[in-house]
């Protein structure tokens, strides 16, 4: 430690500075191999820090909940670490965390995600328990009643919190019934309560095969020693090719409705507003990204400028499109006072049909490519991090130089496209509007508002206390 | 593993570190002032936090909010936090703007004040009392934010007030509060800037003098009280809330050794021990084996002064009432009183701790903040370099050690949430 050395520097630096260049950033270069049993194999080598992130990515995502069993998917994904045949539930983890390795199991909407992180001279000796994870699950009785009770303790929780009940309204209000987007990815009371053991493990046979599984490798490993390692683990799966599934992504309604899941003496409203949205191979991906960060996606967005710095109805509020390989929602979350929100939601809605009426500022269209690509060398710094981002290409079948050119095609999205991605993609006239809140606050508000009729929905709440097994003793 | 460290202190007091590293071209700037809502006077609890919001409200250079535009625009992520003790400020860019970063951090630590105005207050007041209904009022459990503190420090103690504030505080808070608390606590002397990533250390250094050299001195912030406290709690705290969640939740905390002080490592691992991961005594033996609870963690809040605490913050399955949870919860303390923690369970959480300590340090953002950290706590932030041999050197007898000293009946505080309408004696569970 020393004292400056210069004394002497100016008093004070009005002027902001002028960057230098950008210097050259490229995505980790990876390779890709495939078994003789048509396992595939992604490495990518980055030997920052001694740490490798392995995961296993399987074609069993929530879409291939057969009907009645919503929720299968992520049980199946979760009993994966609660044992194998050769060692139970508890001796699987002390086995993975006495390696200091710590493992994640779980379904989204398209696939089953296991992800272990680990120091890489421990590697070889965890990934063979990995292995064994995933070849000889034992699947306990015992255990699968237990994730089932804890999915239901889940529930409750998730039903007594704003944002996971609005969420849960919101889905149903968006998709129709019969779509499986309708529906929490983990299952409901009645859905996940069906499920047998038997389920599980004939969705687990059917889905785990080497043509259906990803294995990627991001972090302190060389590509050979990674296939290397993949083939003599793996190398004498085999299986049948499963059906590839799928779920209607249809709204529920033609037009827009308000709907209030009541919660008495909430100090604020948890607002969902959206619809349908497009899936992620649509060529107007792009356009949609920039168009969402104007609206709602950055800080300085319209949308949370609006409600949060100039009105201060809320903590923040944000706008986002999520990406799934069938149609996932649109939507717009804030959580406002109670007396502001029939005025927060009608900001929301005129920003909507701001976007959409005329072009946006040449300002904000920078502002959005510049922050999308600038920040893209910032958003891989970790193995587990890249390893998500070659998930990706694999989930959305996306081509190998796709994060070589990212930068580019962010930056030629124009203002024209902005317009019609906004125009084609943003549909007030369907617009459902989610409120979690005091309804007689702001029922009559909401109904003097004029943005559909105004419906209350208990329907999760209802749930919520049927599940309860000591209800109150009067 | 080991990462460069440089660090020197300017004339004016600021203490600067420098961690080089060109595998990304990209930088983290980060700042810690050493303030906290520790530091906030009577009737004003939350101002150290509203305050916070205050510093993205622009400078003499900045207009409001352009903080955000001008690092979301280089491609840059950004935020602040406040915490018991310390407030933050930390931003990562493209490296090529690295410049702006400092000149953004120097601008409002030079010259908040011609930037503030009264409407600017009054909107992130507003702002603040929206983050407290989201994030205590309308939450559940949200209020164990302040309720466990308030348990577990004494009333005139700085930690026993609650962070986010009252609502009447916030409403009371005035732009002379503001610029009072500006010009007593944001100077460089009481502040760290910590800077890691793909920056040369030689331009880095004169960069960091031309924007930063200029910023006079001030007063020596007023010291914090005499906050040392007794070992133990010297008894068994408990309260009882009832609650929107819907299932009973316990946080039981231990008055603990401060952050990196000679025993903080073994009451870390016993923390690890508890509650970290699927192997750890509380998953194991509540959730997987004996089915008293859906979920149970184990954390300590880090505090560097005064005293730490450690807590077991455990929620009951649907059919176990408060009193059970409890009981099941002071069974498993008790039994580690009795009986010790083996060799085999510190290898673990060790190994953990390791595994998690070397992910978190990839991130430049991550790097910047912990030798931020050390820097402002202990004047050392090559701290950040031995923290995994500490980890490394605790033996079973450490931790038995701790927990012979520490987890006994007379070092508890007992936070209890119980779902509205529970009544006790609704226990439904068979016991089997």
């Amino acid at each position: 430690m020393s004292a400056s050395t210069n004394p002497s520097a100016p008093a004070s630096t009005r002027h902001r500075p002028i960057p230098g260049p950008a210097r050259p950033y490229a995505f980790p270069a990876f390779e890709r191999a495939r078994l003789e049993n048509d396992l595939s194999v992604l490495v990518a080598p980055v030997t920052k820090l001694p740490l490798v992130t392995v995961t296993a990515l399987i074609e069993a995502g929530c879409v291939c909940d057969p009907p009645g069993r919503y929720g299968l998917a992520q049980l199946t994904a979760r009993l994966l670490l609660e044992g194998t045949t050769v060692s139970d539930g508890a001796d699987l983890a002390e086995r993975f965390e006495h390696l200091g390795a710590s493992v994640e199991a779980h379904a989204d909407w398209d696939v089953a995600a296991i992800t272990m992180t680990v120091m890489s001279d421990q590697l070889t000796a965890a990934f063979e328990i990995f292995a064994e994870m995933l070849h000889l699950p034992a699947f306990p009785t015992r255990e699968v009643a237990r994730l089932k009770d804890e999915r239901q303790a889940e529930l409750l929780q998730i039903r007594a919190e704003p944002r996971g009940l609005a969420e849960e309204v919101f889905l149903r209000h968006v998709y129709e019934p019969t779509s499986r987007f309708a529906h929490p990815e983990g299952g409901d009371d009645t859905s996940v309560g069906a499920i047998t053991r038997h389920d599980v493990t004939e969705f687990y046979a059917t889905r785990a095969v080497p043509e259906s599984t990803t294995l990627i490798f991001a972090g302190d490993i060389a590509p050979e020693a990674a296939f290397r390692l993949v083939r003599r683990n793996f190398g004498d799966w085999s299986g049948p090719s499963p059906s590839r599934a799928s779920t209607g992504d249809a709204p529920a309604s033609g037009s827009r409705a308000v709907i209030i899941a009541p919660k008495a003496g909430a100090p604020q409203s948890e607002l969902r507003i959206g619809h349908v949205g497009l899936p992620r191979s649509h060529p107007d991906y792009f356009a949609v990204v920039v168009m969402n960060s104007v609206l709602g996606g950055l800080f300085n967005s319209r949308i949370n400028l609006n409600l949060r710095e100039a009105h201060a109805y809320t903590y923040g509020a944000f706008s986002s499109f999520d990406w799934r390989r069938q149609a996932g929602p649109f939507v717009v979350s804030t959580a406002v006072r109670t007396d502001a929100t029939p005025a927060a939601i009608r900001e929301v809605f005129s920003e909507i049909d701001r976007i959409r009426a005329e072009a946006i500022g040449d300002d904000e269209l920078s502002l959005a490519t510049s922050y999308l690509s600038g920040v893209f060398p910032i958003r891989f710094e970790t193995t587990a991090a890249i390893a998500a981002a070659l998930s990706s290409l694999v989930v959305y079948r996306l081509p190998s130089e796709y994060f070589d050119t990212y930068r580019n095609r962010v930056m030629a999205v124009t203002e024209a496209d902005v317009l019609a991605a906004a125009q084609t993609h943003l549909h007030p006239e369907r617009m459902q509007t989610v409120a979690v809140g005091d309804p007689s606050e702001i029922r009559a508000p909401l109904e003097a508002l004029g943005f559909g009729p105004v419906v209350e929905d208990n329907g999760a709440a209802a749930h919520a206390r049927l599940g309860t097994i000591s209800p109150p003793v009067a | 593993m080991e990462i460069p460290i440089e660090t020197f202190r300017l004339a004016n007091g600021l203490l600067v570190t420098l961690s080089e590293d060109h595998t990304a071209p990209i930088v983290a700037v980060n700042v810690w002032y050493h303030v906290g809502s520790a530091n906030e006077r009577p009737g004003r609890t939350g101002f150290a936090h509203l305050f916070e919001h205050m510093l993205f409200q622009g400078s003499a250079d900045v207009a409001a909010n352009e903080h955000f535009e001008i690092v979301q625009r280089a491609g840059g992520t950004l935020n602040g936090s406040t915490w018991l003790d310390r407030t933050n400020y930390f931003e990562t860019v493209p490296s090529h703007h690295f410049e702006t970063a400092l000149w953004l951090e120097a601008n409002r630590m030079g010259q908040l004040l011609p930037a503030m105005t009264q409407d600017k207050l009054n909107g992130q007041r507003d702002v603040v009392k929206n983050e407290r209904r989201w994030s205590v009022d309308n939450q559940p459990y949200g209020t164990w934010w302040e309720r466990l503190p308030a348990l577990c420090f004494p009333p005139e103690h700085p930690f026993h007030h609650s962070l986010i504030g009252s609502m009447d505080d916030l409403t009371a808070a005035t732009l002379d509060d503001v610029k009072h608390f500006f010009s007593t606590f944001y100077t460089p002397a009481n502040a760290v800037l910590s800077i890691a990533g793909d920056v040369e250390r030689g331009d880095a250094r004169a960069l960091v003098d031309r924007h930063f050299g200029g910023i006079p001195r001030g007063a020596t912030p007023p010291p914090l009280p005499d906050m040392t406290l007794p070992a133990t709690f010297g008894g068994w705290r408990r309260e009882v809330v009832p609650d929107d969640g819907m299932l009973p939740r316990l946080m039981i905390a231990f008055r603990s050794p401060t952050f990196a002080s000679p025993t903080y490592y073994a009451a870390h691992v016993c923390a690890a021990i508890f509650g970290m991961r699927k192997g750890s005594r509380l998953h194991r033996n509540l959730i997987r084996d004996r089915q008293i609870a859906s979920d149970a963690q184990a954390f300590t809040f880090d505090l560097s002064i005064g005293a730490d605490l450690l807590v077991l913050d455990v929620t009951a399955r649907q059919t176990v009432s408060a009193e059970m949870l409890e009981a099941e919860v002071a069974r498993e303390v008790d039994q580690m009183v009795a009986t010790g923690v083996s060799d085999a369970e510190v290898e673990r959480a060790v190994a953990l701790i390791q595994t998690d300590y070397t992910r978190a340090m990839q991130s430049a953002g991550e790097r910047a903040d912990r030798l931020s950290q050390f820097a402002t706590y202990f004047g050392d932030p090559g701290l950040v370099n031995r923290q995994l041999d500490r980890y490394r050197a605790v033996t079973a007898a450490d931790v038995n050690g701790f927990v012979h000293e520490r987890l006994g009946a007379d070092n508890r505080a007992s936070l209890v949430f119980v779902p509205r309408g529970h009544r006790p004696g609704d226990d439904a569970h068979d016991g089997s």
